[in-house]
């Protein structure tokens, strides 16, 4: 009796005892959400329009993260370069890389292997994981850097909101992360749904051959959706590393957007960013309000727990149809 | 049974000796044809005869291993299906290829990438000319939707739509490239009788208001002889009959291969 206490009512008595916590951790939730959304984002561009389960999105992010730091360092030690001007230069060039980064991937890995089982595209995104990692290394050596956050103009310190007789604490960076990825998501989805290219992406992700015969070129549309993900991959990387730092261990990010994909759908982006904010959301309160009764350590399990519960109610996911096999 | 057609023109497309295997299935044996400039050629021959796998040669899904194409008086051993699709070869599927989450005009439209011009960005911000150019290409798209009489579905997404209205969202998908070739892989497949006039007399328009040339899979006997101005008879990836339908209906070879493998 007392167990189900704890579990069932205990935690909601605490919620309406004191609705400011609540609000925090909702807000908590919310922010990380906005970054397992990113993150689930650059997955599904990938996905609808290749098939293919990017598994080098995690270290996409570190790379990208990487090479803004590291290029900063570089103009930087040019002699008298302004800060700002050095952080917006470095912020450009590293959109160059990412660019490069699409056509070589396209070139060197996509294009080899087109019409090979989407097994042999998986491996082969393992391989361009552990190229990266290498590459990165050597460039950029091992140990962590710290994010170029006050360079770029991302604000630091918090403000207070006075509320249900306590207050809300709102960091400034976790703002800034929520209105630039409501703004990158935005920019994306009316790129997508208003443009050509963006009805090629859809067409290439309902048939490979009916694209191809109304001369939709699949290489275009693959250097296209790499670089949309590769700069989500460097925005999820600048606000993810401007908590912490940026290392090698932010790869598994990645296994972070696994459950927002099983909850969302690998080929929905309204799918990505709902099923980020339910993670991001239902982890904060499961943490804080039901963790300390299973003794901490939830929230490496907790996504996964919230998705696969979600899918017994709604096997189809967040936005999918009901999927009726033909027999 | 058509009114008056345009006389056959030049030589568009010209195939010579295309041989195409499948490990140790020969799909297509040493096949050789022309097609002229405004007609309606028809391939025929019983399933798996590799009537299929000529269109796919033609259209550069598969690269035989023999032979060549010529298109417009230049030789390819390959074709590339985004450089056909370039040089205006449009085609439908036997199997229906749509974009099924799309809607029947966004499908049509599509039809139009090539024709498309304005940069990204001026696109994605509804930039002038951009919107004029996407506006064009609409008024195109809604005019072939008037034609082929879907006005009704202009905004049902297609993977609702029943077989034969399927066929024919896929057929003005193919007609708004507005192609010199059109390639037509059993265009009336599983159609009825009402369909399958509605769908002849579509061809037979294209064919007549633009000189589009026809080049067409079909099963239905009765339908190839009445629209086709010449015949191409496959059996075994062998080419065992070609000619004016009349010629072809009285070919020994013909009627043996059709009594071998009855329909
Ligand atoms: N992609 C492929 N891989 C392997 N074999 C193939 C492939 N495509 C066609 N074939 C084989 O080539 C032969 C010819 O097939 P094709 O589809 O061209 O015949 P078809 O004349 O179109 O027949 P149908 O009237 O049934 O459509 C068949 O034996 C088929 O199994
Ligand atoms: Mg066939």
């Amino acid at each position: 009796m007392d167990l189900l206490y704890k579990i069932f009512l205990d935690p909601f008595v605490q919620m309406g005892a004191a609705p400011d916590l609540l609000l925090q951790t909702l807000w908590e939730g919310l922010v990380g959400g906005v970054l397992y959304a990113l993150i689930a984002l650059g997955f599904v561009l990938i996905f609808k329009a290749s098939g293919v389960f990017n598994f080098a999105q995690g270290i996409m992010v570190v790379f990208a993260g990487l090479t803004l730091v590291g290029l900063f360092g570089v103009i930087s030690g040019l002699g008298n370069v302004n800060e700002h001007v050095a952080a917006f230069a470095a912020l450009g060039l590293t959109v160059g890389v990412m660019f490069v980064l699409a056509v070589g991937i396209e070139r060197l890995v996509l294009r080899p292997l087109v019409n090979q089982p989407d097994i042999i595209l998986f491996m082969a995104t393992f391989g361009l994981t552990y190229v990266l990692i290498g590459v990165g290394e050597l460039i950029f050596g091992g140990e962590p850097k710290v994010m170029i956050t006050g360079e770029l103009f991302l604000p630091r310190g918090s403000t207070d909101w006075e509320v249900f007789g306590g207050f809300v604490s709102f960091q400034h960076i976790d703002l800034a992360a929520a209105i630039i990825a409501s703004l990158m998501v935005a920019g994306l989805a009316v790129f997508f749904s208003k443009t050509r290219i963006g009805r090629a992406l859809r067409a290439v992700a309902d048939s490979h051959k009916a694209a191809l015969s109304v001369g939709i070129s699949l290489e275009q549309i693959w250097v296209i959706v790499w670089f949309a993900s590769g700069l989500v991959a460097l925005v999820t990387g600048i606000m993810w590393a401007a908590r912490s730092d940026v290392s090698f261990a932010l790869q598994i990010i990645a296994l972070r957007a696994l459950p927002v994909l099983i909850l969302g759908g690998f080929t929905s982006i309204p799918g990505a960013i709902v099923g980020g904010l339910i993670i991001g959301v239902g982890e904060k309160l499961g943490e804080f309000y039901w963790g300390p009764l299973l003794g901490g350590g939830i929230e490496s399990w907790l996504a996964y727990f919230i998705a696969l519960v979600f899918l017994l109610f709604r096997p189809q996911g967040l936005f999918g149809e009901k999927i009726i096999e033909r027999v | 049974m058509s009114a008056k057609r345009r006389p056959p023109g030049e030589v568009l497309l010209k195939v010579e000796n295309i041989s195409l295997s499948f490990g140790g299935v020969r799909a297509l044996s040493d096949i050789s044809f022309e097609i002229r400039r405004h007609e309606v050629f028809s391939i025929i021959g019983p399933n798996g005869a590799g009537k299929s796998s000529m269109l796919n040669c033609i259209n550069g899904f598969y690269h035989p291993q023999g032979g060549s194409i010529t298109y417009k008086g230049r030789t390819r051993r390959q074709m590339r299906p985004h450089e056909v699709a370039s040089q205006g070869i449009a085609r439908t599927f036997q199997n229906i290829a749509l974009f099924r989450g799309m809607s029947t005009l966004d499908n049509i439209m599509t039809g139009r990438s090539l024709k498309m011009r304005a940069g990204l960005l001026a696109q994605a911000i509804r930039f002038g000319p951009a919107l004029k150019e996407e506006l064009e290409h609409r008024e195109f798209c809604e005019r072939i939707i008037d034609f082929l009489e879907i006005e009704s579905i202009r905004k049902v997404p297609v993977g609702r739509l029943p077989y034969g209205l399927q066929k024919r969202v896929e057929l003005g998908r193919a007609l708004a490239a507005e192609p010199e070739l059109l390639l037509l892989d059993e265009p009336m497949a599983g159609m009825n009788l009402e369909e399958k006039r509605d769908m002849c007399r579509f061809i037979l328009d294209v064919n007549d208001e633009f000189g589009t040339t026809i080049c067409m899979i079909e099963h239905d006997m009765g339908v190839v002889m009445d629209i086709s101005d010449r015949v191409v008879v496959l059996d075994y990836g062998r080419k065992i009959g070609e000619g004016q339908p009349e010629e072809v209906r009285s070919n020994q070879a013909v009627i043996d291969a059709y009594l071998g493998v009855q329909h």
